[in-house]
């Protein structure tokens, strides 16, 4: 068994395009789409790295971030931060929360496996 | 420091013109030679006294002579070194030598800095635009999402030679959904940006000057509202020809107002009320059975009415603003807190009224008269809201003690504190870039 992706991202064509590229690389890959049950779905997945999107329906992704680095078993789980142009505030604040690294939309696909590559350790 | 003013070279160059010798202009004057020296060299502030025996020995009105007028020039070219870094290296001291020996020069550089402003605030309207404005974010995200989509899913079907059939049909069908959602974006995105009513906004002053503008050039009475006159509608091409949608909004609640005041009080009537028994704001409001803010911008726009007038809200935010020569009003960002508006404004219904100075050298004094009504808009349960206005009407030093309310100086004012050169006045708010007095 590969390891395992989560992707909380609520476009479905980016979930999907994200999925199929990671999958081919060897991972395992869950997808969802919303930011208010994000937490229940990463700590009953127990992912190796977190590609988090920052504008979610329900909660944002800061918000998930921050929910996630209070949680002692959490603390320490890679997240890939996804942002769009021009929100650098956004980056900054993501930044403090805890995030691990930040990719910015449009990204190409060599970009992201090797992010979430270097997020594992691979 | 040594203080220096204009008043002096004019006192000199009058004294010049007339050929009379400094000797004899001190002796009728009441002042010795040395000391009129002093003041022609614009080393000694001119008392209010002094001015009036002086004016009076040169057969000219006080006035000719005071500084009122180039006070507001002086306070400008303060303003525009205080906005930049290199002002710190301005000659403060000797902004007066400046403004009389280049006036033109002056005129230039209180132009640029007022087109400064204006452009500064266009460029933070148009950032908080970029920035806050939720239709121009929520397109660009769309626009951005379908972006990432397309290209990540397209790169998929380029780069991925042994693709699955039903995993190529479906990025296909993705890739399609896609690019017409990016047309519709971009779409709504270029109209958005084109909004030719919108850029017109921010192309103008900001609207309240729109108005002031406007007000000014017309003397700020309007003769149609009064009775007789041709009404509001003679108005509307006027109002229409304003630049921005929110500077005609203003003018027409201003107008609106006007017509009820006009109303409230007929100018012939009030006039002659006057006449009788003086402008006391508080006695008009009782003879013509109104609200004594209505009163005030009868004052403050009735025909040739010199008096200054500005209005607040309850946040303190000047919402209107009549100048009056001398007393310079900030065009934009807080007032001096010492304003008897202020006070008024934490005193509903009280009238406050003072007679201040402004900083600098003009012998200038105004007879100022503030007052604050609550407003229940909404009823009894209802928020409160508030308005506060301020006569400020010039007064010459000549009648100072003179039956003029209050002739002492009970009040030392400014502008706003960053240009104000009070070093020790308590009510600071910030460090002023002026050099200091007291």
């Amino acid at each position: 068994m590969g390891r395992q992706v989560l992707v909380i991202e609520d476009e479905p064509n980016i979930a999907e395009a994200i999925k199929f590229i990671l999958t081919r690389d060897g991972w395992r890959v869950a997808t969802h789409p919303d930011g208010a049950s994000a937490m229940a779905a990463v700590q009953r997945l127990q992912p190796d790295v977190l590609v988090l999107d920052l504008m979610l329906p329900g909660l944002s992704g800061l918000e998930v971030l921050r929910l996630i680095r209070a949680h002692p078993d959490l603390a320490e789980l890679p997240v890939l931060m996804l942002t769009a142009k021009g929100q650098e505030r956004d980056r900054q604040a993501a930044q403090q929360a805890g995030a691990n690294l930040f990719m910015t939309k449009p990204f190409a696909n060599a970009e992201m496996l090797s992010a979430v590559r270097g997020l594992a350790g691979l | 420091m040594p203080m220096t003013g204009l008043a002096g070279s004019r006192v000199r160059e009058r004294r010049l013109a007339l050929r009379i010798r400094q000797a004899d202009l001190a002796r009728r004057a009441g002042i010795s030679a040395s000391y009129l020296n002093l003041i022609e060299h614009n080393r000694r502030k001119i008392g209010a006294e002094v001015m009036a025996r002086l004016a009076a020995a040169l057969g000219v009105e006080v006035q000719a002579l005071s500084d009122a007028a180039q006070s507001g020039k002086v306070e400008e070219l303060r303003a525009a070194a205080a906005s930049t870094p290199s002002g710190a290296r301005a000659e403060l001291e000797r902004v007066q030598d400046f403004l009389g020996r280049f006036p033109g020069w002056a005129e230039v550089m209180i132009a640029q800095q007022q087109r400064l402003g204006h452009l500064e605030r266009v460029v933070a309207a148009l950032n908080d635009r970029m920035n806050h404005d939720p239709h121009l974010s929520s397109s660009l995200h769309e626009v951005l999402s379908a972006v990432s989509s397309v290209r990540s899913t397209a790169a998929i079907l380029a780069e991925t030679e042994d693709i699955e059939p039903e995993w190529r049909a479906r990025f296909h069908g993705n890739l399609h959904a896609d690019s017409e959602r990016l047309a519709a974006g971009a779409e709504a995105l270029v109209a958005y940006l084109d909004g030719s009513e919108q850029a017109q906004d921010q192309a103008s002053a900001a609207p309240q000057e729109e108005l002031e503008g406007w007000l000014a050039g017309r003397g700020w009475h309007l003769p149609e509202l009064e009775a007789g006159g041709a009404g509001a509608g003679a108005l509307e091409a006027e109002i229409g020809a304003l630049a921005s949608g929110a500077a005609r909004s203003l003018a027409r609640d201003w107008v609106a107002q006007a017509v009820r005041d006009a109303a409230d009080l007929p100018l012939e009537r009030l006039e002659a009320v006057i006449a009788a028994q003086g402008d006391d704001p508080m006695s008009l409001a009782r003879a013509f059975g109104v609200e004594v803010l209505a009163v005030f911008r009868r004052l403050a726009c009735r025909p040739g009415a010199t008096g200054g007038l500005v209005i607040c809200d309850a946040s303190g935010t000047l919402l209107f603003r009549k100048p009056v020569e001398g007393f310079v009003l900030p065009r934009f960002g807080a007032a001096c807190p010492l304003w008897p508006l202020y006070t008024a404004l934490s005193r509903p219904m009280v009238p406050v009224e003072a007679v201040a100075e402004l900083p600098g050298l003009s012998a200038a004094r105004y007879h100022i008269r503030a007052f604050c009504a609550p407003a229940f808009p909404e009823g009894f349960g209802g928020v409160e809201t508030r308005q506060a206005a301020m006569l400020i009407a010039p007064s010459a030093p000549k009648a100072l003690g003179k039956g003029e309310p209050k002739g002492e100086v009970s009040l030392k004012l400014g502008s706003s504190c960053r240009i104000c050169p009070r070093g020790a006045c308590v009510a600071r708010r910030e460090p002023s870039i002026m050099a200091e007095y007291n």
